[in-house]
């Protein structure tokens, strides 16, 4: 009979033996050295059924298929756009993915994504050498003009969306602010600046906060106590 | 045989007091602070990013760069010219060869993970230190990771085996000094960094490798205990 040597949602350091045994699985972040199971980064330990996994508490953005992310253009080439996104590795749009509209051969890339803008996209593809490929067709994916961008832990985000977007809305709501999470940690935040910055600090109170529970009702008195005064106009 | 007591005042195979905290600078990706007596190190990761200039790009595996700087004034000797010297070069290239072994940067095709190591004050073992410090700020960034490294420092002074040489020791003035600095995977037990300064024999470095084992433990508790410390209260 195997042992499991640490407590689900526990702390793991790297090198840590999580279990011995043959018959416990290695999950993501784990891997097997003889009989043991033994933790390959900082993470937090989760058991599902027989395998152990760890889940991670930072790190760097890492660009995976189907993230929606929001980057910036760095560049523009012949055929497309090269963008930046808050990892270690550069996005390539390419003309054909970039917009529904006609674009004239030897048009003027810059008309549609100048140097500096920032878009909504997603990935297409991740090669084995990260080379990546982003779209700009789909519901959803735009440039971003005006408001202002944030960033945060990518290992965030999933807590700032919330179960199926719970969070992010109620602080659409509240603020009255357009908002939109990419998976890569950077956050556009549109409307007003008083309402801007009561959406950054929920934002920030959320990532600080990660880790608590009930955060969801927290959030909600921070918003409903901090709430700004709707405007009326008057003149 | 002069050397009856260590000047300090400690047992022959004791260390000096040890502190470490792991998330002093919150802009770096992985931050940890690692102090051993007088000996202070904060090391700061960066990465994985972009690497430049190209051609130290790899495509098989992202590379580590380490940088071990002392300031100015941190040492009890002279002033300590700014910017890079013979000594912190190769400082640096053991650092990075100490910590490679653990790290698994495969995942990172083409890119850098940055460590840079700064000691505000040293008093003797600073490279041990630097390392303790920089394996703790590699687990606070998230990265693939083996094991954990500590390092420590042992050595002769006189005709005595030690642990942990400060200053003083090490510029014991009557009798031959060694000073080997070590780290190692504290999990498997395998060493990724010895070097020596000075004369021991054979005899004399297993008996010391085996004193240095168990402080070498205590240091990875308290590696362990710091970075958990920070993450306190994700499990609920």
């Amino acid at each position: 009979m195997s042992e499991i040597k640490v407590k689900d949602k526990e702390i793991s350091v790297p090198g840590e033996v999580l279990a011995v045994g043959m018959d416990v699985l290695p999950g993501a972040g784990t891997y097997r050295e003889g009989e043991k199971i033994v933790a390959n980064r900082l993470g937090l330990v989760m058991m599902d059924g027989r395998t152990i996994k760890l889940l991670p508490l930072s790190g760097r953005y890492m660009p995976k298929t189907n993230d929606t992310i929001i980057c910036k253009v760095i560049d523009v080439g012949f055929n497309g756009w090269r963008l930046d996104t808050n990892s270690a590795y550069s996005a390539m749009l390419s003309m054909k993915d970039a917009t529904s509209e006609f674009i004239q051969r030897g048009a003027n890339l810059t008309q549609y994504y100048d140097l500096g803008d920032h878009i909504v996209c997603q990935i297409v593809n991740v090669t084995s050498q990260k080379l990546i490929d982003v779209t700009m067709k789909g519901p959803g994916l735009r440039k971003l003009k005006g408001g202002r961008i944030i960033e945060v832990d990518a290992n965030k985000v999933p807590r700032i969306i919330g179960k199926q977007g719970s969070m992010v809305v109620m602080i659409k709501e509240a603020t009255q602010c357009n908002i939109v999470v990419g998976q890569n940690g950077l956050i556009w935040i549109d409307g007003g600046p008083m309402n801007e910055l009561l959406a950054i600090q929920a934002i920030r109170k959320i990532s600080a906060e990660s880790h608590t529970t009930g955060l969801t009702d927290k959030i909600k008195g921070f918003l409903e106590q901090n709430s700004v005064p709707k405007k009326t106009h008057q003149d | 045989m002069t050397y009856k007591q260590r000047i300090d005042g400690r047992k022959f195979d004791e260390m000096r007091p040890i502190e470490a905290k792991v998330g002093v600078i919150p802009r770096a990706d992985g931050s940890a602070m690692f102090k051993i007596g007088n000996t202070w190190a904060y090391a700061a990761v960066y990465g994985p990013r972009n690497l430049h200039p190209k051609f130290m790009q790899d495509p098989q595996t992202g590379i580590l760069r380490c940088s071990y700087n002392m300031m100015p004034f941190s040492s009890s000797g002279e002033r300590v010219r700014p910017g890079g010297s013979r000594r912190s070069k190769e400082i640096s290239l053991v650092t990075q060869k100490a910590l490679l072994p653990v790290l698994n940067l495969e995942d990172y095709p083409n890119s850098v993970v940055d460590v840079f190591i700064e000691l505000p004050q040293t008093e003797a073992g600073s490279r041990c230190a630097g390392i303790c410090a920089a394996s703790m700020a590699l687990a606070d960034a998230g990265l693939d990771m083996k094991d954990l490294v500590s390092a420590v420092s042992f050595g002769k002074v006189d005709d005595k085996l030690v642990v942990d040489l400060d200053y003083s020791e090490e510029s014991y003035p009557d009798g031959g000094v060694a000073d080997i600095p070590i780290a190692m995977l504290p999990n498997s037990g395998k060493i990724s960094l010895l070097q020596m300064d000075g004369e021991v024999t054979k005899e004399e470095l297993m008996k010391l490798i085996g004193m240095s084992k168990k402080v070498l433990m205590d240091i990875y508790e308290v590696q362990k205990k710091a970075l958990k410390d920070k993450y306190k209260g994700v499990e609920d």
